[in-house]
């Protein structure tokens, strides 16, 4: 058995999610890392560095430097085929490319695995995570993405060796075009140790400064229901749930908003859950540890205040 | 420009689904079902695009059980110009289900392809990017902007790390995110007008698409409960508790 892992890197860095694939397929014995782009030493010796890495394969064209899909695919298709199990990750990176791949290996894919039981046996949520299924995969070369949440990193203290592999030359391509970033100095919601999210109470994007001040305290990340989100209160990569960031946080903090089905899907794993909500019938009170039914803006500032 | 838009019949939205007891499936017997809130939106876009004089035809297309003519009927009381069911009373994979499309679109030669980005109940987000894969066709995911200038689009799609632009020769597929639109109500008098729109049936087999089992499901679970919590009266007890009890705060 042999794993390929697709690397994700941005401005020169290899993600910390990366490191968390790394670890879930060690289970699935030798374990290759492919880190590709138009410009990838530096990133391909952080993965050599990382604990159960056996080799880096590094990927290198201009046609790669934004890392679009139709670009990559076919080089890992190629790659693929020498490979028992492909993994990437569940993020917007993983989800875009990997399913792109596996029908081209005319394989099936398991999206968003929380658990691998075996080389061929995985459980994935369905159903917004109301489900757990667990399934068996009949393909000779199992594709997967993972949910990052849901494993915890590998170590560094490797020293894999490096070696370049061959670009295939796309048979169609997609322009890149820009991106608009956001700057934030806090730290990343998928990888934070504590995520405090507001929803449709926080009423508008000025109040949502008390949640970035609670946040701050903590030195945590914020997060966001899809109300809010929609009403313009924050940008839309910051919302959690379904369709948005999973997080698996040490706290989560939900201010103001009731806890919709797709909200709970993208936080109900996380170890502790705080809800602070004037509606004594809102549904997030029913998985929170700790509730407070109060107004949050009372609490939320004496909160922030009595933090200190 | 043609353009097609798959859709699918899920379990509504707000309904909260239980597993059965022997643990084999997820029990969906008479529970509320409804068009895949991700493919209502690639629906009311598509019709978007009609309405703006960019695309001519707009062609819904469903792979399901009988029932699932309801749904293609909502997408064409929505705007959409005529439906395809694809009929089969098997449960089928994303890859399937991506090569029942692709054969259909081979008939159709859609200029554009628009679908959700995952269904919501299996929410694998796999079917639109398998599509672009089988037909050679580029892609844009997760799209909340959509373009079209000639013979290219321009879409703008919801990242991790915020939002990135792409352009696409055309043919291509688009699957799309939340943000893309709001989805408008079926009118009255559109609901019956759509009663009337052409709706064709065909199977896989006239199709030429094989069922190959790919997955075997072992279980489905419910998910393991969180312990009952409890109600603090004040901010500062639940300061306390988070420091002494939780232990996760200094």
């Amino acid at each position: 058995m042999k794993t390929l892992i697709i690397a994700e890197h941005v401005n020169g860095e290899l993600k910390a999610d990366t490191a968390k694939a790394i670890a879930a397929a060690q289970p699935l014995g030798e374990c290759h890392v492919l880190v590709a782009g138009a410009n990838v030493s530096e990133v391909a010796s952080q993965a050599a560095a990382i604990s159960g890495v056996s080799k880096v394969l590094t990927l290198e064209d201009s046609q790669l430097e934004h890392q679009l899909v139709e670009a990559l695919t076919d080089s890992i298709v190629a790659l693929g085929q020498g490979y028992t199990h492909l993994v990437g990750l569940a993020s917007s990176f993983g989800k875009d490319l990997m399913p792109r791949v596996a029908a081209l290996l005319d394989v099936a894919q398991v999206s968003d695995v929380i658990s691998i039981e075996s080389d061929d046996t995985f459980v994935h949520p369905i159903y917004a995570g109301n489900a757990l299924e667990t399934v068996k995969s009949l393909d000779d070369i199992k594709v997967l993405t993972l949910r990052a949440s849901a494993f915890d990193a590998a170590a560094k203290g490797g020293s894999a060796e490096i070696e370049a592999v061959s670009f295939v030359t796309p048979s169609v391509t997609s322009q890149y075009v820009g991106e608009q970033v956001s700057e934030s100095e806090r730290p990343e919601l998928g990888n934070a140790a504590v995520v405090v999210s507001g929803g449709r109470g926080l009423g508008s994007a000025d109040n949502f400064a008390i949640i970035e001040a609670l946040a701050d305290k903590l030195g945590g990340a914020v997060g966001a229901s899809r109300a809010a989100v929609d009403a313009g209160f924050v940008a839309n990569e910051l919302q959690v749930g379904q369709t948005g960031k999973i997080v698996a946080p040490e706290l989560y903090i939900a201010v103001g908003l009731s806890g919709a089905i797709q909200h709970l899907a993208g936080m109900k794993d996380s170890k502790v859950i705080v809800a602070i909500n004037k509606d004594p019938e809102a549904p997030i009170f029913q998985v929170a540890d700790y509730g407070l039914e109060a107004d949050l803006f009372d609490a939320v500032p004496e909160l922030t205040k009595l933090l200190n | 420009m043609k353009v097609l838009v798959p859709v699918k019949r899920v379990v509504d939205a707000n309904v909260k689904v239980r597993v059965n007891a022997d643990e084999s499936a997820v029990d969906t017997a008479n529970l509320k079902m409804a068009i895949n809130p991700f493919c209502e939106i690639a629906v009311e876009e598509a019709v978007r695009l009609k309405e703006a004089g960019v695309a001519d035809e707009v062609v819904v297309v469903s792979i399901g059980s009988k029932n699932s003519q309801e749904q293609l009927r909502t997408a064409m009381a929505l705007g959409a110009d005529r439906g395809i069911l694809v009929e089969t009373d098997e449960s089928l994979s994303p890859l399937t289900i991506a090569k029942a499309l692709k054969a259909v679109n081979d008939k159709e030669q859609a200029q554009l392809v628009i679908l959700g980005k995952q269904s919501i109940d299996g929410d694998n987000n796999q079917t639109g990017q398998m599509l672009a894969a089988l037909a050679g066709l580029a892609q844009a995911t997760f799209a909340s902007k959509l373009e079209v200038n000639g013979d290219s689009i321009t879409v703008t799609r919801e990242v991790d790390l915020g939002s990135q632009t792409v352009t696409l020769p055309l043919p291509a597929v688009v699957t799309t995110d939340l943000r893309l639109n709001e989805p408008r109500y079926a009118k009255l008098p559109n609901i019956m007008k759509a009663k009337r729109k052409p709706l064709d049936t065909t199977t896989l087999d006239e199709l030429g698409v094989a069922i190959k089992q790919h997955q075997q499901v072992i279980s489905v679970k419910a998910p393991g409960q969180r312990q009952a919590g409890i109600m603090v009266e004040s901010v500062s007890e639940l300061v306390e508790k988070l420091r002494n009890e939780a232990k996760v705060i200094a």
